[in-house]
């Protein structure tokens, strides 16, 4: 089993966008292990030629007809925003800040 | 517990006998609720004014003779992850507190256009990660049965609220054991039903291609009644299956003659299982033998990974699917950050709990570039091969009987210094997600005191020989007639 880093485990939470405390990712590097020494028994079987399974119930994907449908007003889309200007969700300045892409 | 609120079928006879009211009923559900929040916590809101007000209508409908549906004026209980137009939906988790939602998922529709009231949300593991409601940002449940004991998870608030007789129904969701789980530790019947066959459109989304809204009751004949209210199809969700509601009622028959049970030999291993849950299984299924059942013993080769393949798949598709609570839209934003990357990051951090954190990370990990062929779509291969399991068991028998759970309810705060351990705990489960067949738990003994749970699963699409075979059992033994004593 491979040993996974702290530096590992920073940059999975990046990815994540979750900001971690040093004793969070030394406690996750651990767990990390035992985690995928667990799934890692899925290597002991054969699954050359197997299809993947990404929904359990095979169902043709399912069409409609392209009728217009009254949308949810955008008063009560934004209602629940943490931050809002009439119809629009705000959030922080994007531009200049944004490090990590 | 004389006050004690009765099944559907009971109530329904009351008030068909004008012996009650609804606005009876559901006053005495929401006292019973309020009365017992400091010892079982199950509910994490409850809508008393509109309740009340919808029991009236209830009333009134009745006394013109316009009854909806058999559930018509009779309180249900609602998880706390699926939503309702003017209710909260927190998912006990701290990153959508205020969240208010602006429509109802498709299910709750189903119990609204019924005539069901629902009375309030119960609580659950943070976004369903879990299996004893510990991971609630609003605190854990405690089991009916014993106050130190947990209800099981995710859906343990549902589970309790309907073993203390709070409630004779609710709504929960299982995604790898969510709703079996709890039942059995809490003593109660819990059906999760063939994936698809219960829209998830307004279901806040923990891992998509195993989630699935069931019901629980005290009876399989209520617990009929209540998927009756909730199936079917929606276009709104587009794995949901194209086929209107089973008329599942008409299957409760109580004769087994000619049906074969299957019983997964893997199951049954004596290293797997708790002794006494295994033999309570062992008694149950020797009655449903002498109720005209034939047995016969099959093999689920790859049951063994299961859990192994749950927790790739399941974790890959919640660290997606929770990609969307980034501060911006609903919910929880944290103040004061410098920048959009620093928001998103601190109002997550600050939103989640440890086990929801965990998971997203392990999911991300798995998704990630380097590693998703080995994990998760491993992880789906593994997946297909579990259903080939099925496949072939359901070739030579109508539904398989298992333990729902290697144990009884285990006491709280046992597991959740080891997640992997409790993880365990839903090792009979998460095979009927991965292969998205129907499933459920009934009573079948007792241990120590705790209530023991029989798993049934039935092939794709067929909920009804499950439930015929609950049923039947109901009819012969009194397991799910037990009422816990110490609560409420």
């Amino acid at each position: 089993m491979a040993r996974i880093s702290r530096a590992e485990v920073e940059r999975v939470a990046l990815l994540a966008r979750l900001s971690l405390s040093e004793e969070e990712t030394d406690r996750l590097a651990r767990e990390f292990e035992t985690f995928l020494g667990y799934v890692d028994t899925l290597q002991e079987i054969d699954t050359a030629g197997v299809v993947p399974t990404a929904h359990p119930i095979s169902l043709p994907t399912p069409t409609r007809p392209d009728q217009p449908a009254e949308p949810m007003d955008a008063e009560s889309a934004v209602a629940n925003a943490p931050e809002a200007a009439a119809s629009a969700f705000l959030v922080p300045k994007v531009i200049d800040t944004e490090a990590e892409g | 517990m004389s006050d004690g609120i009765g099944t559907l079928h009971e109530l329904r006879a009351a008030l068909d006998a004008r012996k009650t009211s609804s606005v009876e009923i559901v006053g005495r559900c929401l006292r019973r609720a309020e009365a017992s929040h400091e010892s079982l916590h199950a509910f994490v809101g409850l809508r008393a004014t509109a309740a009340l007000r919808e029991a009236e209508a209830a009333d009134a409908r009745r006394g013109r003779g316009e009854v909806r549906s058999p559930i018509d004026g009779l309180p249900v209980a609602i998880k706390d992850n699926m939503v309702q137009a003017g209710e909260p939906t927190h998912c006990a988790s701290r990153i959508l507190e205020g969240f208010v939602s602006p429509y109802t998922a498709t299910a709750v529709e189903g119990l609204e256009r019924s005539g069901a009231i629902v009375i309030g949300r119960t609580n659950m593991d943070e976004f369903a990660m879990g299996s004893s409601t510990e991971h609630s940002v609003e605190g854990p449940t405690r089991n009916p049965w014993n106050a130190d004991r947990t209800p099981g998870g995710s859906s343990g608030g549902s589970a309790a609220a309907v073993a203390a007789r709070i409630v004779p129904a609710a709504l929960g969701s299982d995604t790898g054991g969510s709703i079996r789980q709890p039942a059995s530790f809490c003593g109660v019947v819990g059906i999760k039903p063939t994936y698809g066959r219960v829209s998830r459109w307004g279901l806040v989304a923990f891992a998509s291609s195993l989630d699935q809204i069931g019901a629980f009751a005290r009876t399989a004949a209520d617990c009929a009644w209540l998927l009756e209210a909730i199936a079917g199809h929606d276009v709104r969700d587009s794995t949901s299956i194209p086929e209107p509601a089973p008329a599942y009622s008409g299957a409760l028959r109580g004769d087994l003659a000619g049906l074969r049970l299957g019983l997964p030999k893997e199951y049954f291993a004596a290293a797997g299982a708790d002794a006494g849950v295994l033999s309570a299984v062992r008694d149950a299924v020797a009655e449903l033998e002498r109720a005209g059942a034939k047995t016969v013993e099959v093999s689920l080769p790859h049951a063994r990974y299961a859990i192994a393949t749950y927790y790739a798949i399941a974790n890959a598709e919640a660290s997606s699917n929770l990609a969307r609570f980034d501060g911006v839209r609903y919910g929880h934003r944290a103040a004061g950050a410098k920048g959009l990357t620093e928001m998103y990051c601190r109002t997550r951090s600050e939103g989640f709990g440890a086990e929801v954190k965990r998971r997203i990370l392990l999911g991300t990990y798995f998704l990630s570039a380097g590693y998703y062929d080995a994990y998760y779509r491993k992880a789906q291969q593994v997946r297909t091969l579990v259903r080939g399991d099925f496949e072939r068991a359901f070739g030579v028998c109508d539904a398989l009987v298992t333990p729902t759970a290697p144990e009884t309810a285990f006491r709280l705060g046992e597991k959740t210094s080891d997640p992997l351990t409790m993880y365990l705990s839903d090792i009979y489960t998460v095979s009927a997600n991965l292969a998205g067949i129907p499933a459920l738990s009934t009573p079948c003994g007792f241990v120590d005191g705790l209530p023991v749970g029989l798993q049934i699963l039935g092939p794709a699409l067929d909920e009804a020989t499950p439930l015929r075979i609950a049923d039947a059992f109901q009819r012969i033994t009194d397991h799910h007639q037990a009422c816990p004593g110490g609560s409420a």
